[in-house]
């Protein structure tokens, strides 16, 4: 086997036989996204050489005995939210064009620990608004199944760049379904873990409430040994939850007997494309042969989702973005008079259309007059949300359903009306709203060719559920093919 | 559309958002926003009498740590990604005369 075409599991274990070497693996794998790169735009930033250095003291380490973990020696690709110690960190935004952190996400130093390799920083919906990678600063990525689709968003270049084969695991965040959504359309594995769950501790604050860092990988062993690496209470970011429940891998199991499985009948009326529901009860109907209980239920609420996640998120973005203000890092406005005028033309050059955008309804539904109707009124659902999850899992262990209405949309069909693009987000962004964990995994295609992603969602603290889940469906499925086979 | 964002709107929130907009920017924001408050409207759909505000969904409140200093002295890495500096501090454009 080519060692490109590996799991990051499969690496790691044949790095620790000696077949072979972490640095071999580095290396195999920066040829390869010099090939294909040009063609998928996956990566903002790689540096070859930032890359083989770690990967030779990675490999000394596992030589000496200090790295055996399932991960160690295997490169990773980081979404470019996540700071990089001395690695440029731009957010996919002109403002921090120029961005190189003095410290390490705490996310990214616990796979460092683990033994991770990074090959670089992959490309993004500015700031994490967007649900198509195509609100980059730096370029559009193109979906490895089809250059003229996109491979959805804000996590695209950690999606496109897993299914390219461009890397062995990435990490991307998930505010709304950003890493779900895009793994969905790219075919690969994506989670987002229970809110608090991986710290946020260096990851750039898109939603605080609502953002979460989680695994995009090849395959459900791969995401449960990545979001086991990830996993841990931080006392720098005050909303981590202290687990001793993270030993994910232990939730590997090949059986779903007694399981029971909801079906929401509302994620399955209007607007849900009629490839994407067939492929997505075929799944279920596989579980309910392999012993679960599978029935339908009304889970309510679910038009409600949107509109208050928006106001949510649009508040918290105005809030946490108010700190780009051409002083401390980033771009700063050639001309300008005096200090306010530096503060609005820096920002007005620096953000992009879609960030204006959320910055200013978020600071219209916080200003005084509207704070009441608007964001506590957001607030107030959520929490009605949140019952609705907490009733539904009194009667299920695990929620399935679609990832997204549709598969990937063409290249360039999506930005022009932004509301028609919030609404294909009316699966994932509940999930977000009650803090629940979610995978998505891939569970067929459409007549073009391209990936349909199953969802399924657990109660706060069961990931293991959702992994077992996930593992037996992705037995019974077997293997999904690669988006990209010819190249070395 | 039932909202209609006035220009002083805009121009309130332009002042809260620290952007600076140009005339059509303006008139599409006017619109995108006016759009987006229409769909935000929806939620008055829902009687939310009674129901308390969540803003997180765990009920971590106050969480203390010792206030023990843990990194060195970083101001030169700090200041390394300043547009401008000065002396070991940030410089900013002039506030008074």
């Amino acid at each position: 086997m080519r060692i490109t075409d590996m799991t990051a599991v499969e690496l790691a274990a044949a790095i620790r036989s000696g077949t072979t070497t972490a640095v071999e693996a580095a290396e195999a794998m920066l040829d390869r996204i010099e090939k294909l790169d040009q063609t998928y735009h996956c990566y903002v930033t790689v540096d070859r050489e930032k890359t083989l250095a770690q990967a030779k003291e990675v490999q000394s380490k596992i030589e000496a005995g200090e790295l055996d973990g399932p991960l160690a020696g295997v490169p990773v690709a980081i979404k470019d939210n996540m700071c990089t110690e001395g690695m440029l960190t731009t957010c996919s935004s002109k403002i921090l064009g120029n961005f190189v952190p003095m410290y390490t996400a705490e996310a990214v130093l616990n796979l460092q620990r683990a033994g991770a390799v990074i090959l670089g920083k992959t490309n993004m919906d500015e700031f994490a608004m967007g649900s198509t990678t195509e609100t980059s600063a730096y370029g559009v990525t193109k979906n490895p199944w089809n250059t003229e689709h996109v491979p959805g968003g804000s996590s695209g270049g950690s999606a496109a760049a897993v299914a390219a084969g461009e890397c062995f695991y990435a990490l991307g965040s998930d505010t709304g379904g950003s890493i779900r959504q895009p793994a969905s359309y790219c075919g690969t594995v994506g989670m987002k873990p229970t809110y608090g769950t991986v710290s946020r501790y260096g990851l750039i604050a898109y939603g605080s409430s609502l953002d979460q860092i989680g695994p995009l990988t090849r395959d459900v062993t791969d995401c449960a040994a990545v979001l086991e690496a990830i996993s841990s209470h931080d006392e720098k970011d005050s909303t981590s939850i202290e687990r001793s429940d993270t030993d994910f891998m232990s939730a590997l199991k090949d059986d779903v007997s007694g399981m029971r499985i909801g079906i929401p009948r509302d994620y399955f009326g209007d607007g849900l494309d009629g490839e994407v529901k067939d492929a997505v009860l075929k799944a279920a109907d596989g579980l309910a042969k392999k012993g679960a209980v599978v029935e339908q239920f009304d889970l309510s609420l679910t038009e409600y989702a949107i509109p208050a996640y928006y106001t949510i998120a649009a508040a918290e973005a105005s809030s946490n973005l108010e700190r780009f203000d051409g002083i401390k890092y980033g771009y700063r406005t050639e001309d300008y008079a005096g200090l306010h005028n530096m503060y609005k033309k820096t920002r007005s050059e620096g953000f992009g259309q879609e960030v204006k955008r959320r910055i200013m309804l978020g600071s219209f539904v916080l200003s005084s007059g509207y704070y009441d109707a608007y964001y506590l009124k957001a607030l107030r659902v959520k929490a009605l949300i949140k019952q609705a999850f907490d009733d539904a899992f009194s009667k299920y262990d695990v929620i399935l359903g679609p990832v997204a209405p549709t598969t990937a949309p063409k290249l360039g069909s999506s930005l022009a009306d932004p509301i028609k693009m919030y609404l294909g987000d009316i699966y994932t962004i509940a999930v977000n709203l009650a803090g629940l964990p979610a995978i998505s995994l891939p569970c067929g295609a459409d007549k073009n060719g391209l990936p349909i992603g199953l969802q399924l969602i657990g109660d706060c603290f069961q990931e293991k559920r959702l992994i077992q889940t996930a593992y037996t469906y992705e037995k019974l499925r077997g293997a999904f093919p690669a988006a990209v086979k010819e190249v070395g | 559309m039932a909202n209609i964002i006035s220009d002083e709107t805009i121009e309130y929130v332009g002042i809260l958002a620290k952007l600076e907009l140009s005339d059509a920017e303006k008139e599409q924001a006017k619109s995108d926003m006016g759009r987006m408050l229409d769909y935000i409207d929806k939620l008055g759909e829902l009687d939310t009498t009674g129901v308390e505000p969540m803003s997180h969904v765990f009920p971590v409140h106050n969480v203390f740590r010792e206030d023990v200093v843990t990194n060195g002295d970083t101001r030169q890495q700090l200041l390394a990604n300043a547009p401008e500096q000065k002396d070991g501090m940030f410089t900013v454009p002039r506030t008074f005369e």
